[in-house]
């Protein structure tokens, strides 16, 4: 048996061997071919046993030459099973596809209501100036609402007011007792606070606040409701200035409808607890409202009779205090038209304010 | 307050266009709240005299006029009105003339009669919104002249929304002082002169009631003619300021109460008794007022009262018996100076709005009474003739008027700008305060016509106003920086409201007040908070709870065809309470809730979860949420808005903090609901301690997890049995998880199987399976305590 005969008949098995394994299409059809070739009684298998027979001087070249082989075969063997699976995963992963354009699984969120986005914004801002948030009740006493706040009984600034009274227990008409007219109050009960805890005089520390709550006036129409949200704002320290009030507004403002195009003037008006007092006007420099003045706040420098009932001294000590309308601030922001729809619980109205 | 500007450019009148002049005002803190002119624009109208009429010949509503316009020759104008008459003065549209509405007239013909022009109703000109017929002119007028001349229609009607510290501005006289401060434009003000008297006759009037009335000046005028014709530049200024024209000697009274804001009264002589006496009126004293309206008055009113009894009510309103009439002869004019603390309050008690009252109970000026008294005098002179009496001018008891110091420094400091000492000084002289030079500052006595300026800081306002707020710059505030506390033992409100979005919820807000129903209903509540002056009877009484307000939500929302609702609200309810509790208005409870609502599907309806409805354990789980530091337990008990036996009260830390639980089906019926929805509420306070969270080692040791599988009563609750299996627990028993409730086959009829998963952890070292099976024989004593067997 010549050198260049076996070259011919090793590369023929090789090639009838890759034929083999191309036809064969799974692991099973190729676990047989390969026994065909390397089981016991495989043509390579065989082949070795035949080495016995050979003479000892060709025995050691034939037997390096069938191993040869037998490597090859198994190397095309492996390679063939590799693929093999390789195929039968991809098959797998195919039918394993999903739609994944399906919407996924679970519960959809909630919202805030409109105003409470707007109240947690403003207490954010106010926040970051170091004002914390105070509170106080919705059925207030006269003293606080009005008499603590310079406003005594039969004030002409009362009618200004319409305010809400209850009854007692026994169905008579309580006069020393109403529904809050606006969050000011909540300045006095503060202030008067405060002072216990400090003492008014010496070394007290300043007071900054805001006080967001609903507050009650018997009115009724698209731009009233008899219940309605207010935010308080109080300062009370050594260096408070008028020019400064109107630094925190119009800086309030700015941020609140993130804009500086968004015009701010002060007009003088009149609080019987503020002294100066100003309406806050803003004029929009885009938008359906451009250019027309819109009252959204009132305030002033607290007067020196409510810093005196609270019993801080309005020689040392000078604030200001402002009341705004969340509500207001909240339809001009989102462009809501009427105000009613705040109180109407309509999912519709509010789903649009859920993002 | 209403009037129209060229009333006050009489007055004062600064170079200022009409638009600035309104600015001016409302930044000087008087509101111009409407501005118009008083007639929409319109030209080539003209008086017109009528002076024939005849039938059109083919149509029976139509008229043939001549009408002079002033042109010589007259013109020939088809009219429709009822109205036209010849000798009429009328206004008359001639061709060119383009009227409101872009109407033009043209020279045309009316069912073939040629009409030259039109004669025009107040309508067709924009004047008034309904008008019966032609707009009668004064029979003076001359034809051809233009009829906006005529009526001074090139005038803007304003209407200021004052505030109550400015009653000095309630009349011309002081909106001219005012517009004067600002722009430094000089007053005229008409000439008063003090009348001589042509008689002795006067009134003896006794001021009883100093308290009352300050100061009481009158005088008589004899032999008036009551008939008069008020005069037309009269009528107009009390029409621009929304004032009806009644009669001459009414419409003096009122011209002179806006034009000096000084207001007055003239009784009827002839009809008052006797001499008059200034007093508080007697209990159920009665007054019958102009128009006819009887009151009651009782020792809180001030009246005026002739021998008879009152004839007016102090500072707010005349009386019926001694008005003036047609008829009326001889007058007696009233200006007095009740004091505001007289008078405030009465108008509302008697719910009359008078501009007499509106202006005493704020101030009025009380220097002025013998001058509106001559402008009265000198004006019923003019118009209506007669004999002046003698001014009797009574003082009991003026406002004291103790000088207001002002710093130069204190103004500097509040308002945070550095005017000059001249300049402030020059403002207070403008206003007509005559300041003194004082240490530091100045000192000024309050001016007579000003009640708002007491103390320091009304003056410094009086500084800001005309330097104009918007010269004052706005600038960054100065204090110390401080940062604000941020504690974690409390979770804030608005961390439960992101719970609860993120659970699906939506916030509403709902009013505070409810029907006295839904008390009742859901909260049995017999005795709510109930307001005195409710806004509609629906809305009678505060709410003492939030479930009120979701139901009544859900039911507006089913009506919109919604699915499906998740809705929560945080508030207040109010209720009832008979301790004292510091920081509290005594009688009430006034506590912060928050309360939610689910209905419809547990999950939106979806093509990944099966479809069902949301139960009480979905809602559970959301209430569980909300209080993810402090446990909370759930016990069976009844609420008056619940299915009794799908209601439970909730206790965070062994205290009630609020219920949850599905509608009871009654109210599902009575409120008209397609399905029962699940309900929460809870006390915010209890909701919101929070602990700060301390270390523990995590066990090196592996767990172990064991199950426990017992029967029980079907009746028995299973917090009885955890409580049980914690109230003795080993050590290393660190969760018990009930994973599965079962009745049904395989288990007695009455009673339940409960599955209990255990994980057990030592810290200390390996569990032995003898501690673990110690272990489970202990947690199973425990259950059969409960009557519990183990399931085999």
């Amino acid at each position: 048996m010549s050198s260049l005969d076996s070259e011919i008949r090793s590369e023929a098995l090789l090639a009838e061997l890759a034929e083999a394994l191309a036809a064969v299409k799974d692991i099973d059809a190729l676990e047989v071919t390969k026994a065909r070739y390397l089981g016991k009684t495989g043509v390579v298998t065989e082949a070795l046993k035949g080495l016995v027979s050979l003479p000892v001087e060709e025995r050691k070249e034939a037997g390096s030459r069938i191993n040869k082989i037998k490597v090859q075969v198994d190397a095309a063997i492996n390679a063939r099973r590799d693929a093999l699976k390789e195929e039968q995963l991809a098959a797998r992963l195919a039918e394993e596809a999903l739609d994944v354009t399906l919407p996924g699984r679970g519960n959809e969120r909630g919202g805030l209501h409109p105003v409470t986005r707007s109240l947690q914004r403003i207490e954010g801002l106010f926040a970051s100036m170091g004002f914390s948030v105070a509170e106080g009740p919705e059925i207030e006493t006269d003293y606080f609402n009005f008499t603590a706040l310079n406003t005594p009984d039969d004030h002409p600034a009362r009618s200004m007011h319409d305010t809400f009274y209850l009854k007692d227990s026994q169905g008579n008409v309580q006069s020393d007792v109403l529904l809050r007219t606006h969050t000011s109050p909540i300045q006095a009960r503060y202030m008067q606070a405060h002072v216990a805890t400090y003492g008014g005089k010496e070394g007290m520390p300043e007071i900054r606040i805001i006080a967001p709550g609903r507050v009650y006036r018997v009115d009724s129409d698209a731009t009233h409701s008899p219940m309605f949200h207010q935010v308080e704002g109080l300062w009370v320290g050594e260096h408070v200035t008028f020019a400064g009030l109107k630094g925190v507004m119009i800086d309030f403002l700015h941020q609140f409808f993130e804009t500086d195009a968004l015009e701010v003037r002060f007009r003088p008006s009149f609080f019987p607890f503020t002294e100066p007092s100003a309406e806050i006007d803003v004029a929009f420099g885009e938008g359906p409202l451009k250019g027309r003045w819109l009252e959204v706040a009132g305030c002033g420098m607290v007067h020196p009779n409510v810093l005196t009932e609270a019993g801080i001294d309005p020689e040392r000590y000078v604030g200001f205090a402002f009341g705004m309308g969340p509500d207001r601030l909240t339809m001009l922001r989102y462009g809501i038209n009427d105000l009613r729809l705040f109180f109407e619980g309509d999912v519709r109205f509010l789903n649009q304010f859920a993002a | 307050m209403k009037f129209s500007e060229s009333w006050l450019r009489q007055f004062v009148n600064p170079d200022l266009s009409s638009e600035a002049l309104a600015e001016l005002l409302t930044m000087a803190g008087l509101e111009v709240e409407e501005r118009g002119p008083v007639a929409p624009p319109f030209n080539n109208v003209v008086v017109g005299h009528v002076l024939t009429v005849t039938k059109h010949p083919d149509a029976d509503r139509l008229n043939v006029c001549e009408v002079d316009a002033g042109e010589g020759t007259p013109r020939q104008i088809v009219c429709g009105a009822s109205n036209v008459a010849p000798g009429l003065k009328v206004p008359c549209a001639l061709p060119g003339a383009v009227l409101p509405g872009d109407f033009k007239i043209k020279e045309a013909k009316v069912r073939g009669v040629p009409s030259a022009g039109m004669l025009c109703a107040a309508v067709e000109l924009g004047m008034a919104k309904e008008s019966d017929g032609l707009m009668i002119l004064p029979a003076d007028a001359q034809p051809g002249t233009s009829l906006r001349e005529l009526l001074g229609l090139d005038d803007i009607c304003l209407e200021l929304k004052l505030t109550p510290n400015r009653p000095d501005c309630l009349g011309m006289l002081g909106l001219a002082r005012e517009v004067s401060a600002l722009t430094g434009a000089m007053v005229t003000v008409p000439a008063i002169d003090s009348i001589k008297a042509t008689h002795e006759t006067t009134v003896p009037v006794s001021i009883n009631a100093p308290d009352l009335c300050g100061r009481f000046t009158g005088r008589v005028i004899k032999g008036v003619n009551a008939q008069a014709q008020t005069p037309a530049w009269m009528k107009q200024c009390l029409e621009r300021s929304g004032l009806r024209s009644i009669s001459a000697l009414v419409d003096i009274s009122n011209y002179v109460m806006l034009e000096l804001n000084r207001p007055n009264h003239v009784f009827d002589l002839g009809a008052v008794q006797g001499p008059l006496t200034v007093r508080w009126a007697n209990d159920e004293e009665k007054l019958t007022l102009l128009g006819g309206a009887e009151i009651s008055l009782d020792q809180r009113y001030g009246v005026i009262a002739d021998e008879v009894g009152a004839i007016s009510l102090a500072g707010i309103m005349g009386g019926e018996r001694t008005a003036c009439t047609e008829t009326t002869k001889d007058v007696f004019i009233e200006a007095a100076y009740w004091h505001p603390a007289a008078i405030q309050g009465r108008s509302r008690w008697l719910t009359l709005n008078t501009d007499a009252g509106h202006r005493f109970e704020r101030g009025v000026d009380f220097a002025d009474t013998v001058t509106g008294v001559e402008r009265i005098t000198q004006l019923i002179l003019e118009i209506c003739g007669g004999a002046a009496g003698p001014v009797v001018d009574q003082i009991t008891q003026l406002p004291s008027r103790p000088s207001v110091k002002v710093r130069f420094a204190r103004i500097r400091k509040v308002l945070g700008i550095d005017p000059a000492d001249a300049e402030i000084t020059k403002i207070f002289n403008g206003l007509g305060f005559q300041p003194k030079p004082a240490e530091g500052g100045l000192e000024i006595v309050p001016p007579s016509w000003r009640h708002d300026l007491a103390i320091e800081e009304d003056l410094i306002e009086e500084v800001a106003r005309v330097i104009g707020y918007d010269n004052i710059p706005a600038k960054p505030p100065v204090g110390p920086m401080n940062m604000l506390g941020q504690t974690e033992k409390s979770r804030p409100m608005d961390a439960l409201r992101g719970t609860l979005v993120e659970r699906g919820y939506q916030e509403v807000i709902n009013l505070a007040f409810t029907p006295e129903a839904w008390e009742s209903d859901f909260a049995a509540n017999a005795t709510p908070v109930e307001l005195a002056n409710p806004i509609a009877s629906h809305l009678s009484v505060m709410r003492s709870s939030l479930i009120g307000g979701l139901i009544n939500t859900l039911a507006n929302n089913q009506r919109r065809r919604q699915p499906r609702l998740r809705l929560f609200e945080s508030g207040r309810v109010f209720e009832r309470q008979n301790a004292t509790v510091a920081g509290q208005v005594d009688g009430y409870r006034q506590t912060l809730r928050v309360g939610g609502l689910a209905w419809g599907g547990a999950a939106p309806e979806q093509w990944a979860i099966p479809t069902r409805p949301a139960d009480f354990y979905d809602v559970k789980a959301d209430v569980e949420a909300l209080s993810p530091a402090q446990p909370l337990r759930f016990e069976a008990a009844v609420h008056p808005a619940f299915h009794p036996g799908r209601s439970a009260r909730v206790l965070c830390s062994d205290l009630a903090i609020g219920w949850i639980g599905e509608l009871h089906p009654r109210w599902v019926q009575k409120y008209e609901l397609e399905s029962a929805p699940v309900l929460f509420e809870l006390e915010i306070d209890g909701l919101t301690p929070a602990n700060v969270p301390v270390y523990e080692p995590v066990s090196a040791f592996q767990a172990v997890v064991r199950d426990l599988a017992v029967l029980v009563d079907a009746k028995m609750p299973a917090q009885t049995l955890i409580d049980l299996l914690w109230s003795k627990a080993p050590d290393v028993l660190r969760s018990v998880n009930l994973f599965d409730q079962y009745q049904g086959k395989g288990v007695p009829e009455g009673s339940k199987s409960l599955a209990f998963r255990f994980t057990l952890q030592d810290t200390q070292s390996t569990l032995e399976d003898q501690k673990v099976e110690a272990v489970m024989t202990h947690l199973l004593g425990q259950l059969t305590q409960a009557g519990a067997t183990l399931r085999t």
